[in-house]
Parts: structure tokens; sequence; C-alpha cells
């Protein structure tokens, strides 16, 4: 039941989860509430793809994702930034628009309705000692690392999670809070952006409408999960790829796919239990 | 005028950028805009609107109600598929005369609808999941649970996609549109004398406003919140039930998910600020694009999808505009 290639799936579950998951952590520690997550990652898909394929080459793809899902954070950035809005209200409407949008292109642009793919279409490919994996699930676990020293041992971070805590003493303090906010939204699409690459490129190579399938909202549990930290994201998200690629061992012995598949989110709800548990017994009465 | 510029100026927004999109395609855009208007409101298309518009209504008043207070119930779709579900297996194997078939089906899908809907709120007063969480999170095992149900114990036997058999117990139509459509308003009625003439829409509507004063003035909110979102699932297992009963009177996995019935009500729900009749009229608007995107696509080529796209922008527009006032008002 439990062996190397159970990890393996549990990795390329992970890789996308992790990417949006760090995404949000990164807003929500300087105080932006992310939803956006799932229509930033279905633009990275659709981005990654379309890139891939009229050039040829899947890593101007990936680079046309990040590029494609950076510009569609600027929904949520401009649209909360400077017009103040709900970042409840734009994040239901930028993933309502993201499904939206790609349906509509991959009929004008590919000219096919549902789902796009074709043999000649480029993927990521395999890299690196582990089988089945590409080089963007390594970066994936690179970025957890390097966000937490970007959080807690760089100037940045602590003025970052100052902004998150306290804008108006980080905005005495001579710190730019709009410029942090913009940062962290702009940073998160692109990690979104190599996120969605990774989904649309990775294991398989295709665009499908709505292909993300809810692993944006995953993203936003992971980091409430995680409590924003990269490492506690990165645990969270792992125990979601897990639950995942069980679920999928679970149904060669019978089990109906419909219970394997919700094993995850119940695994999840059960985890925030015992976190919240813990926690309150952790405080003094 | 702040009212009426508040929406204006979106919309007008709205329409310049799908404009836009249609000349990149290389359509003209009037053409395509009259093909909506005249395809959601034209005697051809007026009914498909109020067909969709049972749906969209019912399930942008079930998120507008727990919205009211400044709740957030992401998980209308396991509560709108639950309820479709029960009301199902209720229709199929409860015996008794159609009519009485019809009314425990309805009571089924309520019921199941709020009892789901008020887990979510234990979740978050006992043991401190946030509702928006423990809203969507709970949502995906139910549509689960539903799509196991519906390939294995309740699967028309004659055929081989995931769907159940025919109910016999059925809301009868006119000119195809299901009756449902008078509980639809019904409930919105309810809603409305609720949110404007009683204590307990007073104290949903203070909680809204401020969450923190109604504490202080002794509203319990736990209590308030379980109320709620038993109120707010029952009405989005009510649709689900109306869905089941309705044409072609079975389960379809995925048949009330794929529409985005659920997403395109909270929209509205939101759009409204969560008032009953704004609710309303927003779900019926939004109904009418759909629907004449759909005739759209037949006259112009141009994917019915356009419309979708319209949808959202014109609420990241109205969010953005509301802001901006929001602001001015703050400062005058």
């Amino acid at each position: 039941m439990i062996d190397a290639s159970l990890f393996s799936s549990a990795l390329t579950a992970l890789t996308p989860i992790l990417f949006a998951a760090l995404a949000g952590a990164l807003c929500q520690r300087a105080g932006v509430f992310n939803i956006s997550l799932e229509g930033s990652l279905l633009v990275g898909c659709f981005g990654a793809v379309a890139g891939s394929w009229y050039t040829g080459s899947a890593w101007i793809g990936v680079v046309v994702a990040v590029i494609a899902a950076t510009a569609y954070s600027l929904i949520l950035a401009i649209g909360s930034i400077i017009f103040d809005g709900d970042p409840i209200v734009l994040g239901v409407a930028s993933n309502l628009l993201a499904v939206g949008l790609t349906s509509f292109l991959i009929r004008t642009v590919f000219g096919t309705e549902g789902s796009f793919s074709d043999p000649s279409l480029q993927g990521l490919g395999q890299f690196g000692p582990i089988p089945g994996q590409s080089l963007l699930v390594y970066l994936s676990w690179l970025a957890v690392p390097a966000l937490a020293v970007l959080l807690y041992r760089h100037p940045w971070g602590l003025r970052l999670r100052g902004v998150g805590e306290r804008p108006e003493a980080a905005s005495s303090l001579g710190v730019n809070v709009t410029k942090y906010r913009y940062g962290v939204i702009l940073a998160g699409g692109a990690l979104c952006g190599l996120g969605g690459a990774q989904l649309a490129l990775g294991s398989v190579t295709l665009f499908a409408e709505n292909m993300t399938a809810g692993r944006g909202w995953i993203a936003v549990v992971a980091v409430m999960l995680g409590r924003a930290h990269p490492l506690g994201v990165l645990l969270a998200a792992l125990l979601f790829g897990l639950a995942e690629a069980f679920g999928f061992r679970l149904q060669g012995i019978g089990l109906p796919q419909q219970a394997t598949d919700a094993a995850p989110y119940v695994v999840t709800l059960v985890a925030l239990f015992l976190s919240n548990v813990k926690r309150k017994k952790g405080q003094p009465a | 005028m702040s009212r009426v510029r508040l929406i204006a100026v979106p919309v007008a927004a709205a329409l310049v950028l799908g404009a836009i999109l249609l000349l990149a395609t290389g359509t003209d855009p009037l053409a395509a805009y009259g093909a909506i208007v005249s395809g959601a409101f034209g005697p051809d298309g007026i009914g498909d609107t109020l067909a969709y518009a049972v749906p969209v209504a019912g399930m942008a008043t079930a998120l507008a109600i727990p919205l009211r207070a400044g709740m957030v119930n992401l998980g209308g779709e396991g509560q709108l598929v639950l309820g479709a579900i029960s009301a199902l297996a209720v229709g199929l194997y409860v015996p008794g005369p159609g009519p009485v078939k019809v009314i425990l089906a309805l009571l089924a899908g309520v019921v199941a609808g709020a009892a789901y809907a008020a887990l979510a709120a234990v979740c978050e007063n006992r043991l401190g999941v946030p509702l928006l969480i423990s809203t969507l999170l709970l949502s995906y095992p139910a549509m689960s649970l539903a799509g196991y149900l519906v390939r294995f114990p309740l699967k028309d036997a004659g055929s081989s996609l995931p769907q159940s058999p025919q109910l016999s117990a059925r809301l009868p139509e006119i000119d195809g549109v299901t009756t449902g459509i008078f509980l639809v308003v019904a409930v919105i009625a309810v809603y409305a004398v609720i949110d404007a003439r009683t204590p307990a829409g007073f104290e949903t509507k203070v909680t809204g406003w401020a969450p923190r004063f109604a504490a202080y003035a002794g509203i319990d909110r736990p209590k308030l919140t379980l109320r709620l979102l038993a109120a707010s699932g029952g009405t989005a297992g009510l649709v689900g039930a109306i869905a089941v009963l309705g044409f072609p009177y079975r389960f379809i996995d995925g048949a009330l998910i794929t529409p985005q019935y659920t997403w395109i009500g909270l929209l509205a729900a939101l759009l409204a600020g969560a008032s009953p009749l704004g609710t309303l009229l927003a779900a019926v608007f939004f109904a009418a694009l759909t629907s004449g995107g759909f005739a759209m696509e037949r006259a112009t080529q141009v994917p019915r999808e356009l419309t979708a796209v319209l949808q959202a922008v014109l609420i990241i527009f109205l969010a953005a505009t509301s802001g901006v006032f929001k602001r001015k008002a703050k400062r005058a």
C-alpha cells in the first residue's frame, strides 16, 4: 500500500496546490485576503498550454503562464488596493471570470470546446531522480525554505509582516504599505502561474475547462491550516496530496472512487479540528 | 444620483470591455448585444430565462440569507446536491399518491440541506473552524456522496450514464417553466418580510452592519449562525429538490454543478448586498444574460461564454466602484 510510487503520485497532486498555497500564505502575511487563487491557477494552465502550443517550447509556456497569471492577479491588486473593493467579492468574481474567459478563449483561439490537447503539444518532461516529476516540482519544494527565509530572516519579510499585522505602524516607520501589497499579490500570481503550468504541462499535457477543479480553494484551506507559514502550508498541502494519492490506492481494493475523492476534504477538516483543539489546550484557561 | 451611477458606470464599463472582446473576434458588438437582449426577453427566450432564473434566484436567496449578517456560505453546491439527492430518494422509494410524494420530497430536500449547512455552523461554533472554510470543505464530500449514490444504489439500470431513473412524482410545468418557481418566489417573499419586519431580521442586519455592536447588544452569534445557516442550506436543498422534481425528472451527476448556479447566485447576492428584492433582480438579470448568451451563439457564432465574462467583469467593476463611493462617503 505504501511505497515510492505512492509518494510520487502524492507529489504530483501536491505541486499545484503547494504553489497556490504559498501564494496565499504570502498574501495573508501582508494582510491581503486572497481567494482568487483558483482563478489565477486556471489562467496559468491556459497560458502554459497556449504558450507551449504556439512556440513549441514547454518552458516558454511556463513563462507565458507566469506572465498571464501575474497579469490576472492585477484584478485583485487594483480592485482591492486602488478601488478599495471587497476582497471576497473580487475573489469570487475573478474565479468565475477565469472559468468564463478560458472557456471563451479555448473556443476562439483553439476552435474546440471542453478541452484542448494535441500529440505535438510539448509537456515539461521529467527531471531529476524522482520518476515522473518535472523541474517545477523541485522548484515548489525550494520555494518553501526560500519564502520562509524571506519572511523571517530578511528585512523585506519583517516589513511585509509588519504591513500585515499593523499597517498603520508599518506606514509610520516609512514602509510603503501599498507597494508591499502589490508585491505580494503579483508574486502570488506568478506562483499560481507556476502551479498552473505544472497542472497543465506536468503529468498531463492538455487544457480542460475548469481543470483546476477546486485546487485553488484547497490552497486557501491549506493557508489556514498551515497558519500562513511556508512550512505549515507545505505540511497542509502534503497532507492533502497524500490523502488524494492514498485514496487512489484504496480504489484498487474496491472502495468507490467517490469515497476516495471525498477523503482529502474530510482529512483536512479533521486536521483543522485537531489543530484547534490542540491550540485551545495550549492556551492557559 | 449616486445609486444610478453606482450601477450605470460598471455596466457601461463591462459592455465596453465586452465590445472590445467581440471586435477582437471580428463580430459586430451591437449585433451580438442585440441578440442577447432579444434572446433573453423575446417570445422564444423568455421561457429559457425564467427556467434558468429559478435555480439561480433560489441559490442567490439561499446564500443571501447568511450574507445579510456578513456570513459567507461557500458550501451551496453541496447543500444543493444533497437536497436534490434526498428529494430523489424520497420520490423513488416512499409510497403514496403523487402530490404527497412531491411534498415529502420537497421536505426531504429542505431538511437535508438545512441539516448539512447547520453542521458547518456547528464546526464554527464548537470547533473553531471558520464558516467560510467549514462550508467549503463540507461541500465536496456531499457532491461525492451524491455522485456515488447515483452511480450505484440509485442508478438507472437501463442507462450507462451516471443518472437516476425518472421520478413519477413531478412538479408540473407551465410552458417549460417548473411550478417550483412559485416556491422560490414564496421563499423570497418570506425572506423579505422577515428581513424587513421581524426582530430576527433586525438582529441579522445589525450583525451584518456591526458585529461587535451586535455582540454587545446581546445578540447570541452562535445561535444566529446556526439558524441562518439552517435557513440557507434549507433553501439550497429546496432548490435541489425542485430541480429533480422538474424536467428531466431525475438526478444527473454534475447537472446542478456545471451550470454554476451556486456561484452565479452568490455573485447576485453579493452584488445586491443580500437585500431580498435586489438579490432577486440581480439573479434574474444574470439568468437573462446567460440565456441570452445561447441565443447570441446561435445568431453570431460568438461563444456563449462571453456572457459569463460579462457577468464577472460587471461584478469586478461594481466591487471597485462601490469601494470608491464608500471611500468618498467616508471623506465627506
